[in-house]
């Protein structure tokens, strides 16, 4: 297949520009071309999010938008969240909370519960279930995950009123 | 302070919550080509030919193979006994021969370039196929007149498992209560797929394969066999895997064929699944019908149990033979004292996905069945639950209890347990007279809210061995090389701990290894519960022996006698004289080569040790349950659950308590929502996640545990039993003996899941009134 365009995208703050299909996901474009490995593919139909990322600040399905949806976007994807070489609160909280056992859905939750509190940083338990529920974790039973994102957004409440 | 018994943070998630893990996607090799099954898609034909013509056309195939160009076509062999039962006849062929027998059977591949032409180029290939009936019910497949699947027909076997006098059990019941349960069709679903990457280096006749999580020693020589190579040619390297639950990583058709395509064409070739096929291609599991009948005295007693079940296994024997079955009757009796069992288990072919093991096999089954029974004799006889359960389980004086019942070659011999003071504490920690009280009350305001129990007993290890290295480099870092593999269990966590106290170091001064064939040169693999067990055993003999020749390296350096030099805080310390210590880094470099031969020894700071025999152990526990069932919508909705659970030891409990939470919430999957079901010409309906439906955090509450230690197992030096599998075991059960009690319609629950569609049935045959609409919440 010939048909293919030159696309233009900054991921975790670097601009990457790469020639795609318009078939091509945003998911492969990110693992294959540009070699995030951290973001998963489960189910390419949208349903199990492992492969959430955040798109200019949205969390989104990478599966389910093509690479050349993504021209002239800025993605975030679970290799931006540690700073210099320290896993940030969220990534601690889960590993404390036992959030975690085979690490495959980790990155899309990660990136899901980023983006919930960034919007929203003192969410209820409701809330934070509800907006958990969008993903799917076939280990945990997902208590660990619910706390831990309870955890990360109590300290950096904390850490603000300080 | 010791490692063992602590919560201490997992080893693998440093790696896993920076998307650093390597799972098998992310290994790409150059000149990779990709492959792409053609799967049938109709369940059952004469398969007349394959037209591959328009597919090789592509640009960008390389190459479309069919069964026409493997003669002999291969069979996945069995991995599992018992192996006295002739199964040759219904073994999968690595493609399809003659005839096609389920809808996802694989009927040819095709490689290409990119993975995006070579599933065009699959969907180009066409098979010619004669329409042949279809059988997709187990009870029906094994009449005489059903469609038959194979030349030697339906049944594979019928095992027959026994002891006692059963007939006598009967004759001198007071009561004899009798249920027909069904349990669906479930598959564990871990979130990654399956994949294989296979890499070939012709000059030297060399396969290497990343992907294999499980048996890869297994795996290696099945391999070696079936493409006619040295076992020592082929390397297997395990990669982060995506969970397992029984179903990854064992030897599957896609498994032979990107090996022997990488050989073929002499080019690295990568598989990766895709959900829509997983879930038509990948093990199916747990599909049972069986009717139970149990011979009870007048208080009570269980006298007797008389099953015969029908097992569904799909269209052929894959990997696990016949075990699934087999452990479904001899774990059948469980924790009860039962006098007499006798079982049968008819072993049946249908047009549909093959079957294998999901995590508690058996067991899930079984104790769905028991545990049914015991509900409805405690209605028949007006006895509460709890108590007629208590009334029949084992006790101290009853163990070890033998039952001539042979699981994975050995007979049950429950080792060792203290069953009333678990069902105790854990009815205590729950609360339960409290979620029943409330219940009570709750159903007293119109809702329907109930409690239910579930007994259930597991089994852990048995048999094998499993081999592990342990090594210090002049950093003063301990290495571990084990068999078994890490799916996500913790197991390298685990493992770390074992050594890290026997060498004196802390946990995150060890690295693990696991299921790499290079580095550990046999394996059983992670399975039954049994890596703690001998990944454990292995570890600590390992790491012990490194230890003591560290102290005897260290006594020379320091001029004192071995026995007086302890491993403590990364150093070889003299009793007594603290400041003389040696770490552990110096002491390793004094095993170089030259030095170490000198003392007669290998070189390194190192020793290799097999851990072996270990029985098998039976761990136990109970489930419990409140639910609230809206008769409107048919809805389920678990409000508690609390889990107790005797694991002998926990050498870090929180990854004891993630294996049963994490279980307990796959089960619920299995009770409520997940069932595989077909159309009447065998087209299965669930091949998304649309349609097959796992919990989300929405479904699953939260739930509790009370992690017992008060039987550690008698059979293995670390006291271990396992925990993988406790989660799931009593899940089925306990949810439908709590929706039974909110429903109040004794009997009412015998299939799972149980789903908007049943409850709603249920409640439209119950009398007007008696199911009350939920006010939600």
């Amino acid at each position: 297949m010939s048909d293919v365009h030159l696309i233009s995208l900054v991921v975790n703050g670097t601009r990457h520009e790469v020639a795609v299909e318009p078939r091509r996901t945003l998911a492969d474009v990110l693992r294959h071309d540009l070699g995030y490995t951290g973001t998963h593919v489960g189910c390419e139909h949208g349903i199990c999010g492992a492969c959430t990322v955040l798109l200019d600040g949205e969390p989104c399905r990478s599966c389910l938008i093509f690479g050349v949806q993504a021209d002239d976007t800025a993605v975030e994807t679970v290799e931006g969240l540690a700073q210099e070489g320290k896993l940030n609160p969220l990534q601690e909280a889960f590993t404390e909370h036992h959030a975690l056992q085979c690490g495959f859905c980790t990155p899309g939750f990660l990136m899901l519960a980023t983006a919930l509190l960034r919007e929203n940083p003192a969410p209820s338990d409701d809330e934070i279930r509800e907006a958990m529920a969008s993903n799917i974790c076939r280990c945990t039973g997902y208590q660990s995950i619910l706390e831990a994102v309870r955890a990360a957004a109590d300290a950096a409440g904390e850490a603000h009123r300080e | 302070m010791s490692a063992v018994g602590r919560s201490v943070r997992r080893l693998e998630d440093p790696r896993l919550l920076r998307g650093a893990g390597r799972f098998v996607d992310d290994v790409d090799r150059p000149g990779q080509v990709w492959m792409r099954v053609v799967r049938s898609s109709s369940a059952h034909g004469r398969l007349l030919g394959v037209d591959a013509d328009a597919a090789r056309e592509l640009p960008g195939v390389r190459a479309v193979l069919t069964a026409a160009d493997l003669q002999p076509v291969p069979r996945i062999p069995v991995r599992l006994g018992p192996f006295d039962e002739p199964l040759d006849d219904f073994l999968q062929p690595v493609l399809a021969a003659g005839a096609v027998r389920y809808v996802g059977e694989p009927v040819a591949v095709v490689v290409a370039d990119d993975p995006y032409v070579a599933e065009d180029a699959a969907e180009l290939v066409v098979a010619e196929l004669e329409p042949l009936p279809v059988v997709l019910d187990a009870a029906r497949a094994v009449a005489d007149d059903a469609p038959a699947l194979h030349g030697a027909g339906n049944e594979v076997t019928t095992l027959v498992r026994a002891y006692g006098d059963v007939d006598d059990a009967f004759q001198r019941a007071a009561h004899v209560i009798e249920v027909e349960v069904d349990v669906g069709r479930h598959t564990a679903v871990p979130l990654e797929t399956r994949g294989l990457v296979a890499d070939y280096d012709a000059t030297l006749d060399r396969l290497v394969l990343w992907g294999a999580t499980k048996v890869p020693h297994f795996n290696r020589g099945a391999l070696a066999r079936m493409l006619g190579m040295d076992e020592r040619s082929i390397a297997i390297r395990s990669c982060d895997a995506g969970g397992g639950f029984g179903v990854r990583g064992e030897l599957y058709p896609e498994d032979f064929l990107v090996a022997f395509l990488a050989r073929r064409l002499a080019r690295p070739v990568k598989w990766i699944e895709d959900r829509a096929e997983h879930l038509v291609a990948t093990n199916h599991s747990r599909q049972q019908r069986r009717r139970l009948a149990g011979a009870f005295a007048q208080e009570g007693e269980l006298l007797g149990l008389r099953e015969t079940l029908w097992h569904d296994n799909g269209a052929y024997v894959r990997t696990h033979g016949v075990v699934v079955p087999e452990l479904t009757l001899s774990m059948l009796p469980g924790p009860y004292r039962v006098a007499a069992y006798a079982g049968r288990a008819h072993v049946a072919l249908t047009n549909k996905t093959p079957c294998g093991t999901y995590r508690g096999p058996g067991r899930y089954e079984a104790t769905f069945a028991r545990e049914r029974l015991l509900d409805a004799a405690a209605a028949e006889l007006h006895l509460d639950r709890v108590a007629l359960r208590r009334r029949n389980l084992l006790e101290a004086a009853d163990l070890p209890h033998h039952r001539a019942l042979p699981v994975l070659g050995h007979d049950v011999e429950i080792d060792v347990g203290d069953f009333p003071s678990l069902l105790d504490t854990t009815l205590e920690r729950a609360g339960f007279e409290a979620w029943r009280r409330e219940a009570r009350e709750q159903r007293a305001a119109g809702r329907s809210v109930g409690v239910g129990l579930a007994w259930f007993l597991e089994k852990s290890g048995g048999g094998g061995f499993e081999r592990a290295r342990v090594d210090v480099d002049v950093r003063g870092r301990v290495r571990v090389a084990g068999g078994g593999t890490s799916l996500g269990q913790g197991i390298e966590t685990a493992l770390a701990q074992i050594a890290a106290d026997e060498l004196g170091v802390e946990v995150p001064d060890v690295d693990v290894v696991l299921g790499d064939t290079e580095l550990v040169s046999s394996g059983v693999g992670s399975w039954a519960s049994r890596s703690t067990i001998f990944s454990g055993g292995a570890v600590r003999l390992a790491a012990r022996a490194t230890g003591e020749l560290a102290r005897r390296v260290a006594g020379e350096l320091l001029e004192a006698a071995a026995e007086d030099v302890a491993l403590r805080d990364g150093a070889a310390v003299v009793a007594g004289s603290p400041q003389h210590r040696v770490p552990l880094g110096e002491i390793a470099a004094a095993c170089d080569p030259a030095n170490a031969a000198r003392r007669g020894d290998d070189p390194g700071l190192g020793a290799a040790r097999t851990y072996v025999d270990a029985p098998m152990t039976y761990p136990y526990g109970v489930h419990l349950a409140q639910v609230e069932v809206d008769g409107e919508t048919g809805g389920v909705r678990v409000l508690r659950y609390f889990i107790g659970y005797e694991v002998g030891r926990a050498i870090n409990p929180a990854l004891v308590e993630g294996q049963l939470v994490g279980g307990a919430a796959q089960g619920l999957g299995g009770a409520l929502m997940e069932e595989f079901r077909y159309d009447a010409e065998g087209q299965p309906q669930c091949t998304s996640f649309m349609d097959y439906l796992v919990p989300s955090a929405a479904e699953v509450p939260p739930i509790g545990t009370a992690i017992a230690q008060d039987a550690p197992s008698p059979g293995n030096p670390l006291g271990v039993k396992g925990a993988g599998e406790g989660g799931v075991d009593g899940a089925g059960a306990a949810i439908a003996s709590a929706v039974e009690d909110a429903l109040g319609i004794s009997g009412a629950i015998s299939a799972l899941p149980i789903t908007p569609e049943r409850v709603r049935a249920l409640a439209a045959a119950a009398p007007a009134g008696s199911l009350p609409v939920s006010a939600g919440r």
